[in-house]
């Protein structure tokens, strides 16, 4: 009976099931492994991504100040007493006068004022050329005291207790950005620069503190350690006006009508394909776009964060009729019947009851799309935002630049051990703005979606 | 100042004319009793419309013909010998002397008598220009609002005119996309076109040099050829798959079929962070971290592997779609009924089984949907090869080498060139209308497959 059993053919399959078992269940074990290695490697790439950059990043938000006594020494400030309101007839006459001045007193060599008070910081019997004692400050610091005397021109004479930024070259010494090992001819800075760099660390002259011009400076070229972000974010910020203005009530307004007026047909069709491809075009054809139509001719400005907005607005415009059309849709039939119903007009009901459910999905989506665009670089390259622009624009016809496009153009810098860090600073503050935008969507969502 | 003057009385002109609206309206009701056909605020509407719409007319028609008709006026006020002596730029530039002088800016070097005095005559002009303008479109707008105001009563179907144009104004936003569409397609092809007249487009789709001569004008352009940034371009992209496909899909699998709900809830927006860095931070992450990473691993495999090259590139661009192939998987898995799991259960299968020989198979098509799409995404994918890829625009077969892509070399061809007149900056509209072609083809084909498999399940 037994042997019966163990003989007729489903004992044969289930013996063959039985000890097939183990190498089944293994297969699992390694398929479900590779599972677990696909989502550790996505999420470790995650956390590789922002360590690498914020251990990168968190070393420029240090900045080296040098503490100076600055004399407004008369011998080298050998200039006309600034002119007086009242010995002027009109206010033309004055101004005139004054810009004469202020011209006289740039043409002074100021280096002479900040090389004094080096020298003076500098221990006695300092043996070091005017030249290699400059290259220890910021070149900078020279329009910062010549401001100041200029704003104030009651200070020849005296001597005042200032803060000025550390070179550019001092600061990759300070922090170590440069191998302290290397040889002469691989240094940026002179030796006898380098020892007294140490000393002012030492005796406290040069001290760190947070990297304030990160934020209150704009983009500068002769003075690396002074260039900061402002400009750059004012221009981001000019954009995302633009979109905002542009983009969200374009969209709403073709999803609605996309959604909830359009008859179907062909041509409904036609549009429907068509924004979900622009929704895949590269973003660089927007670019391409901006270039030869905004550009080329409606001549309008170059470099200027209208054009920028425009193009960004084109380019986020799928993603919000997409997303408002996906709300829109999702929206229960029963309330367009109740509405319709008690005798709305299809204005009426899809304004005043469908739009005000749908609009947590529809804020959350603009923000998105608004934070996508806000981190685009490739087509504000075409349309000339490459440009170095230090200022911060006033209009969005003013020449500007953005934050990615800042990040684009540090990272190109020269002085690769000074900008690498500052490069991944900006990423922060960039990192920052988007984190900060998703995360007002995400808490928007869900205070809005709980009252609804 | 111009600009905020126009707001101000647009906007005054606005209040006035709704208010007015709606106050007779509800007068309406008031006096008579008789039943009304629209609410009191599209009255108030209907009568704003009738205002702004003419008065922003007359403002759009001078804003059109305005600087034609301004230019005209001071070309007039030139006297006719010095118009005969000034070429076309020669003209321009006094055109620019004459305004700045009108407009009080003031210009450099001597001022001529009949400069000046155009100067003056243009700052009245253009003061009284920009008064009758105004005063104008105020008038337009007044008569519109009389002529709304006297047509307000109990009868008037003012809801059904508003509606008519919130619905116009509904069709223009979405014909927005259409345009766009048609600007894209417009400038490309008229641009590339330019460039057509230059280059043979033979050379340029079968070439196999890239050597473009920057500085050398239309007479000796250089040469342009496709397939070495093609092959670039398809070299990273094959890459990027290679990275991406695997890690996205099996972490698609997982979430969607193994994982405990809250280890889901958790781990699915941390992949999607990946999706929102800007590409930007990807390329400097490449160019700084992972290009030195795999020349020093490459070196300790005895391999020379260069920092930036086709591989860092791609190895990169491939973390970065790797939430876009993801998402989109995770998606389509979702899609595929349960009863079809489960029968697979019902049979014995392990989960793996089920996975491999029933989820897949059926979700193939809407996953190799996807694959295109993320294709087509790293295909137009820019910043991280700009930094990244080394840019050596060579046809070479070895991934750990420096290539160039179509990206690329849009970029190096245009930043900073406004005047489209030579091959080296036109040729960025060629190559981007190669990249728009091919990508167009991948998504409409991808959205095909995509929406061919849903209709399969529904």
């Amino acid at each position: 009976m037994a042997t019966d059993t163990l003989n007729s053919p489903g004992a044969a399959r289930a013996r063959a099931v039985r000890s097939s078992l183990r190498r089944r269940h293994l297969s699992e074990q390694i398929f479900r492994g590779f599972g677990i290695l696909a989502i550790a490697l996505a999420l470790g790439f995650v956390v590789l991504l922002f360590v690498d950059v914020f251990r990168k990043g968190i070393p420029a938000f240090v900045q080296s100040n040098l503490h100076l006594s600055v004399t407004f020494d008369p011998e080298i400030i050998d200039v006309s007493p600034a002119p007086a309101r009242n010995g002027f007839a009109t206010e033309a006459e004055f101004t005139a006068a004054s810009l004469a001045w202020q011209r006289e007193v740039a043409l002074l060599n100021w280096n002479q004022v900040i090389e004094a008070s080096l020298r003076q910081a500098a221990p006695a019997g300092t043996d070091i050329d005017s030249r290699t004692l400059l290259s220890i400050a910021e070149t900078n610091a020279r329009h910062q005291v010549r401001e100041m005397f200029v704003a104030n021109p009651t200070l020849l004479g005296q001597t005042v207790e200032i803060d000025v930024l550390a070179s550019a070259n001092a600061a990759n010494w300070i922090k170590g950005n440069i191998n302290r090992e290397l040889g002469d001819a691989q240094q940026q800075l002179a030796a006898p620069a380098r020892a007294l760099i140490d000393t002012f660390v030492d005796n406290g002259t040069i001290s760190n503190g947070f990297a304030w011009s990160i934020f209150t400076n704009v983009d500068s070229r002769s003075a690396p350690a002074a260039a900061g972000l402002l400009g750059a974010f004012a221009g981001t910020m000019w954009m995302m006006l633009i979109v905002i203005v542009l983009a969200v009530p374009i969209g709403v307004a073709a999803a609605i009508y996309l959604e909830e007026f359009a008859p179907k047909s062909r041509l409904t069709d036609l549009i429907e394909v068509n924004i979900n491809n622009l929704a895949a075009v590269p973003s660089i054809v927007f670019g391409l776009l901006g270039a030869a139509v905004f550009i080329n001719w409606f001549h309008l400005p170059i470099s200027a964060p209208i054009v920028g907005g425009l193009v960004l607005t084109l380019m986020t415009l799928p993603t919000i009729i997409i997303a408002t059309r996906g709300a829109l849709m999702g929206v229960s039939p029963a309330l367009r019947q109740a509405a319709l119903g008690m005798g709305a007009s299809r204005t009426q009901m899809v304004f005043h009851h469908v739009l005000p459910v749908t609009f947590p999905s529809i804020l959350t989506a603009t923000i998105l799309g608004v934070a996508h665009a806000l981190g685009e670089t490739a087509p504000l390259l075409l349309i000339g935002m490459k440009a170095f622009v230090a200022s911060v624009p006033a209009t969005p016809l003013d020449q500007a630049t953005a934050l990615p496009v800042q990040i684009f153009l540090w990272q190109g810098n020269e002085n690769r051990n000074f900008f690498e860090p500052r490069t991944a600073a900006a990423i922060m503050v960039l990192l920052a703005v988007m984190i900060l935008l998703n995360g007002v969507a995400i808490f928007l969502r869900s205070r809005l979606e709980k009252r609804a | 100042m111009n600009a905020l003057i126009i707001a101000a009385v647009l906007l005054v002109l606005l209040g006035v004319s709704y208010q007015s609206g709606f106050a007779k309206s509800r007068g309406l009701v008031t006096a008579d009793g008789v039943k009304v056909h629209s609410r009191p605020q599209y009255h108030g509407s209907y009568s704003a419309l009738w205002t702004m719409i003419p008065a922003l007319a007359v403002l759009l028609l001078w804003f059109w013909f305005g600087a034609g008709i301004t230019r005209s006026y001071t070309v007039g006020l030139l006297p006719q010998d010095v118009l005969l002596s000034l070429d076309q730029t020669g003209l321009n530039a006094t055109l620019t002397r004459i305004n700045a002088l009108a407009t009080g800016y003031g210009v450099a070097g001597e001022v001529a008598p009949y400069e000046q005095s155009a100067g003056e005559a243009l700052r009245s002009f253009n003061f009284l220009t920009f008064a009758g303008t105004l005063v104008l479109a105020v008038l337009a707008g007044g008569a519109g609002f009389v002529y709304a105001r006297n047509r307000i009563s109990a009868r008037l179907r003012a809801r059904n005119s508003v509606e008519r144009v919130i619905g116009l104004l509904l069709l223009a936003c979405s014909a927005v996309a259409i345009l766009t569409t048609v600007g894209i397609v417009a400038s490309l092809v008229t641009e590339a076109f330019k460039f057509f007249t230059f280059i043979n487009p033979i050379d340029f789709f079968f070439g196999t040099v890239w050597a473009p001569n920057n500085a050398g004008g239309a007479a000796n352009p250089g040469k342009y050829g496709l397939l070495p940034l093609l092959a670039g371009t398809l070299m990273i992209t094959a890459i990027a798959m290679l990275v991406a496909v695997p890690v996205g899909l099996m972490a698609a699998i997982y979430l969607s079929q193994y994982a405990p709900r809250q280890f889901r809830a958790v781990a699915k927006p941390f992949i999607e962070i990946l999706a929102g860095i800007p590409t930007i931070v990807f390329g400097f992450f490449a160019l700084v971290t992972v290009g030195p990473f795999l020349r020093d691993f490459g070196a300790l495999l005895g391999l020379s592997v260069n920092a930036t090259s086709a591989l860092t590139a791609g190895v990169v661009m491939g973390i970065m779609i790797i939430p876009f192939v993801s998402s989109l998987s995770d998606d389509i898995l979702n899609q595929v009924p349960r009863t079809l799991r489960d029968g697979a259960y019902g049979l014995g299968a392990t989960q793996s089984e089920t996975i491999r020989n029933v989820l897949l198979p059926a979700a193939l098509p809407g996953i190799v949907g996807a694959f295109l799409l993320a294709v087509s995404r790293a295909i137009g994918e820019t910043m991280i090869v700009v930094l990244a890829s080394g840019n050596s625009p060579v046809l070479r077969g070895n991934p750990l080498e420096p290539v160039s892509t179509i990206t690329v070399s849009i970029v190096n061809q245009l930043t900073g060139d406004t005047d489209f007149t030579g091959p080296q900056s036109l040729v960025g509209f060629a190559l981007g209308l190669t990249l728009f072609v091919v990508t167009l083809c991948l998504n409409i084909f991808a959205l095909y497959i995509v929406r061919r498999f849903r209709e399969q399940y529904e």
